[in-house]
């Protein structure tokens, strides 16, 4: 009976996210664009568009932007918006990002609960009383905006909760599973051992006999990771391991993990290395300081962001030849070129987002693995 | 300018010590290829290490 | 550098903090502590297994030497019991012959002893019987013949000769 419920809850939500994925809001902006433009109505095809193209998917949006096409002279984008939630002067506000119709050069101004909103870069600005549109100084700051707290379900945030949904529910899957029975079956057969690499190859050789402890946030990490630069080499456009404030907060969480278990036998390492001589010791601790404060968490944080956000780049730009080198290779040629070499890269791509992961969790491992060491009695 | 000449420079060396160490990974497994195991791990630590240098020189350089 | 810090927003740093710190909590809950949990009894539970096995087959082989033992020990006690037995009725056999010689050589020598006696006594008997007869003989023969000297003499000499031929 129970197991009947479960399995009824797990179709409902499967079916759910199904309809959310497949049923997409396409919502058709009617922003002409502008007759100052060369090209009147093409898609995006001079190198300085697709430049700008790629940064923009590699930043985080306010919406979720798929794909546009042109017809009748129109720009039509297809995605959904997300929800934008704000704290500004005149308190909580909150409404959806198709307001802004897909503007991100400060032009729309939406008003809601008494204020004033734009959107430059990826930004939401809140407009002072009485201006129409942001005016900046000569150093970029906004004279006539402020910043509010921007609370919203971005693109990225929306992934995380994403992630976090589908990797609680396919694990919380794998834990029920072993209440009736000692294997799993179905879907829970290629997790455990994925489960298991990360507690015998990862956990255990590089923490030693205190892996217990940290396994759960090393198989968090993960996880996290893993299916977040793979759902970032789907058509969705996810970019959540390349945004910098991501890495940041994985590394961060690292860190106070190793600091916070971290032993005597740790710091009398750091401070005062033994078996070095005396004058040796108090640089070798400025060193060992720095490294453990500043590079170790830096390198996980710069490493992952940067090989995801390179990956994106180049995965592109490659798709990109086959726009800019028409001219040169005719369009089959490009075609061609491009589909074989972004082909290659893709499949780089998959094993970098698995490799990224793997060397994210092991250096963690291996991080808490130095701070809870014990003092070898010889 | 001269920043982008340094992390050029820095990158150059980081290639060239990439190399080495896949070299001395190679070597390795080929004189005790039981060992590849352990070879491989130690080598995607250093790798990994390396390649954390590499990227903060091009992101503050640039 | 700069592009490192207009690549960072803060709004997103603090939701993915909450965000994560939350997701890792109730990962660590419901999965992974269920999970690692059912995998370290499974591990647990095979090892065990094995490990009985282990003692079972050890066992078995401890049985099977034991078993051996015993069974050496019974055939050597019936050797033991078998010759012994041997023994018994070799031992019962000499016993018997012997006993029943020395009752054979008793009976004869009895029987021999009793012969003689016999011998002897028939003998004295006889030579009582003689005695007697030859008495009540010469009484006769004195009473009729003693009636002259010369025939007493004659007789007494008769007898004399008789005797000393004997």
């Amino acid at each position: 009976m129970n197991r009947k419920k479960t399995k009824l809850v797990n179709k409902l939500a499967i079916t759910l996210s199904l309809i959310f994925f497949t049923s997409l809001v396409i919502f058709a902006s009617e922003d002409k664009k502008q007759s100052g433009d060369q090209h009147k109505v093409n898609p995006v095809n001079t190198p300085e568009e697709i430049s700008d193209y790629i940064k923009h998917h590699v930043k985080d949006s306010h919406d979720f932007h798929l794909f546009s096409y042109f017809s009748d002279d129109k720009e039509h984008h297809v995605g959904f918006p997300l929800p934008v939630i704000l704290w500004g002067s005149n308190g909580l506000t909150t409404f959806m990002s198709s307001e802004f119709h897909h503007d991100d050069e400060g032009k729309v101004v939406v008003n809601k609960g008494g204020s004033n909103f734009v959107k430059l870069h990826g930004k939401i600005y809140e407009l002072k009383e009485g201006a129409t549109s942001i005016v900046f100084d000569k150093e970029h700051h906004a004279t006539n905006a402020s910043k509010p707290i921007d609370l919203s379900i971005t693109k990225s945030v929306f992934g995380i909760l994403l992630f976090g949904l589908l990797m609680f529910l396919m694990f919380r899957g794998l834990a029920k599973q072993y209440r009736t029975k000692q294997v799993p079956t179905g879907f829970g057969r290629v997790l455990e051992p994925l489960v298991l690499y990360v507690r015998n190859e990862i956990a255990k050789p590089n923490i030693g006999p205190k892996y217990k402890k940290f396994t759960g946030y090393l198989m968090t990490v993960f996880f996290f990771i893993w299916f977040s630069n793979l759902m970032g080499l789907t058509p969705f456009g996810f970019n959540v391991t390349g945004q910098l404030a991501i890495t940041a907060v994985l590394a961060i969480i690292t860190f106070v993990v190793y600091m916070a278990s971290s032993n005597k036998h740790f710091w009398s390492h750091q401070l005062w290395m033994p078996g070095v001589p005396y004058l040796l010791r108090p640089i070798l601790a400025v060193i060992e300081l720095a490294g453990t404060l500043i590079i170790k968490p830096f390198s996980l944080m710069v490493r992952l962001f940067a090989n995801i956000t390179a990956g994106h780049i180049v995965v592109m730009s490659l798709i990109a030849i086959g726009m800019t080198m028409q001219k040169e290779l005719t369009i089959y040629g490009s075609t061609i070129l491009s589909l074989i070499l972004s082909l290659f890269i893709m499949l780089i791509e998959v094993l970098v987002a698995f490799l990224q992961a793997y060397i994210f969790t092991m250096l963690s491992a291996l991080f808490i693995g130095m701070a809870v060491e014990e003092a070898e009695h010889h | 300018m001269y920043n982008l000449i340094g992390a050029g420079l820095i990158v150059i060396g980081a290639g060239i010590g990439l190399g080495q160490i896949g070299k001395g990974a190679m070597e390795g497994i080929a004189r005790q290829p039981e060992a590849t195991n352990k070879i491989q791990t130690a080598m995607i630590i250093i790798a990994a290490l390396l390649e954390g240098l590499a990227f903060a020189a091009i992101f503050l350089g640039k | 550098m700069e592009q490192l810090l207009e690549n960072f927003s803060l709004d997103l740093f603090v939701k993915q903090t909450v965000l994560f710190i939350i997701l890792i909590f109730l990962m660590v809950k419901y999965a992974w502590k269920p999970i690692t949990k059912a995998l370290n009894e499974r591990e647990e539970g095979i090892k065990n297994s094995l490990e009985s096995a282990e003692e079972a087959k050890k066992e078995m082989e401890n049985l099977q030497a034991s078993n051996e033992q015993l069974l050496k020990e019974a055939r050597a006690e019936r050797d033991a019991l078998m010759k012994e037995a041997r023994e018994i009725k070799d031992k019962m056999i000499s016993d018997a012959k012997d006993e029943a010689k020395e009752v054979a050589s008793k009976l004869i020598q009895n029987a021999q002893a009793s012969i003689e006696q016999e011998k002897q006594a028939a003998l004295s008997e006889l030579k009582h019987q003689v005695a007697e007869l030859s008495i009540g003989i010469a009484e006769t023969v004195v009473k009729k013949e003693l009636a002259s000297k010369k025939d007493q003499l004659k007789l007494v000499e008769g007898l004399l000769e008789d005797v000393t031929l004997k």
